[in-house]
């Protein structure tokens, strides 16, 4: 029941934010379609203590900060790959690990992987990450474990 | 500089859109028309700015949905014939 | 409206058409599927996020300004999640990736793609 009205608050200052509307009409018919969501997400059973992350709000801007310098120096690398061509490549396929122990943990750390350009997560299976890189600086830059120690951090 | 930027993104679309024409995989195509549909968005919301009228954002914003909706609901056939097709006439199997 | 903001938004919209512009090009030069996939990752992180700052800087409007935010938002949690289900039905399916090993390269005889 908590985490219905935690995704009720969320899809409230959702449909605000976006709508800009605020006659008695459109107010319910917002209602309406916030309550529609609701019914759908409970059917299908995901309202659960995945659908909402306050918990580990706290560090989360800090990691943002670290993960947007490491993303402008990735885009530098990837972009000054991309002029030089094709001879200046060397793509590789590595597995790293994921020390998290949750699914939130282990979904967070991929993700960042794959949004840093120059390394994409190809599969995740237990906790061994599957990654394909441009170049091998991106695989040692990986392997050093700096983003998979922050992760923890901000999760646990 | 807000038409510099628009003229820049239609020259990227171009560019995908060549892409997703002589891809040589079917995966190729694929990656084609998510970058095409990021585009879109981008498009759309300078255009807003352009002609002055910023209430295209809500539009993006439903762009941005669909795009994620469409490369997510094809790549669901991808146990499909069709995707293993390509793979299989030059790889002779191995597992 | 200022002239610094004027130019600040004019200095990232420039960026972010540069940025765009390159990825475009990548994905026209890389060899390989998976190589192409980080051309894209540069156009969808860095690239539309410049030129969102350029426009979240030209307009006043709070209510724009968040909007512009989510759109940002958006792009930067659902790119990966794509990108990551493109990848990972590539490789089940058998599309092998191009290594630039000299030590990986002997095992394979010859590329998927190419």
């Amino acid at each position: 029941m908590r985490h219905a009205i935690y995704l009720f608050l969320t899809l409230t200052a959702f449909w605000l934010l976006n709508s800009g509307h605020f006659s008695a009409l459109m107010l319910s018919l917002g209602l309406g379609s916030i309550l529609l969501v609701l019914f759908i997400a409970h059917r299908m059973d995901v309202v659960d203590h995945e659908s909402q992350l306050v918990h580990l709000s706290p560090k989360l801007p800090s990691y943002f900060f670290w993960l947007l310098k490491e993303l402008i120096l990735a885009n530098i690398s990837v972009v000054k790959h991309i002029w030089l061509g094709n001879h200046s490549i060397s793509p590789a396929l590595t597995t790293v690990k994921a020390s998290q122990k949750t699914d939130v943990g282990k979904v967070i750390y991929a993700n960042s992987i794959t949004l840093t350009p120059g390394t994409i997560t190809v599969d995740l299976v237990g906790d061994r990450i599957t990654v394909h890189a441009l170049s091998q600086d991106n695989i040692q830059a990986l392997e050093t474990g700096e983003m998979d120690r922050r992760v923890s951090q901000v999760v646990n | 500089m807000l038409i510099g930027a628009t003229l820049a993104i239609l020259v990227v679309m171009i560019l995908a859109i060549i892409r997703g024409i002589i891809g040589p995989t079917l995966y190729d195509r694929i990656l084609a028309v998510n970058m095409f549909g990021t585009k879109t968005v981008l498009l759309i919301a300078l255009l807003g700015f352009v002609m002055g009228r910023p209430e295209f954002l809500d539009i993006a914003i439903v762009y941005a949905l669909i795009n994620f909706i469409t490369v997510v609901g094809v790549l669901r056939y991808s146990d499909s014939f069709a995707f293993k097709q390509p793979a299989e006439k030059k790889q002779p199997e191995e597992s | 409206m200022d002239v610094a903001i004027e130019i600040m938004s004019a200095i990232c919209l420039l960026i972010g058409s540069f940025l765009c512009i390159s990825g475009g090009v990548g994905i026209l030069r890389f060899p390989d599927f998976y190589t192409r996939m980080h051309a894209v990752g540069v156009t969808d992180t860095l690239g539309a996020g410049m030129i969102l700052i350029g426009l979240m800087l030209q307009s006043q409007d709070i209510l724009i300004i968040a909007k512009l935010v989510m759109v940002l938002l958006m792009t930067l949690f659902i790119n990966p999640t794509a990108s990551h289900a493109l990848a990972k039905a590539a490789i089940h399916n058998g599309l092998k990736p191009v290594l630039g090993n000299k030590e990986c390269n002997h095992t394979e005889s010859e590329s998927s793609s190419r």
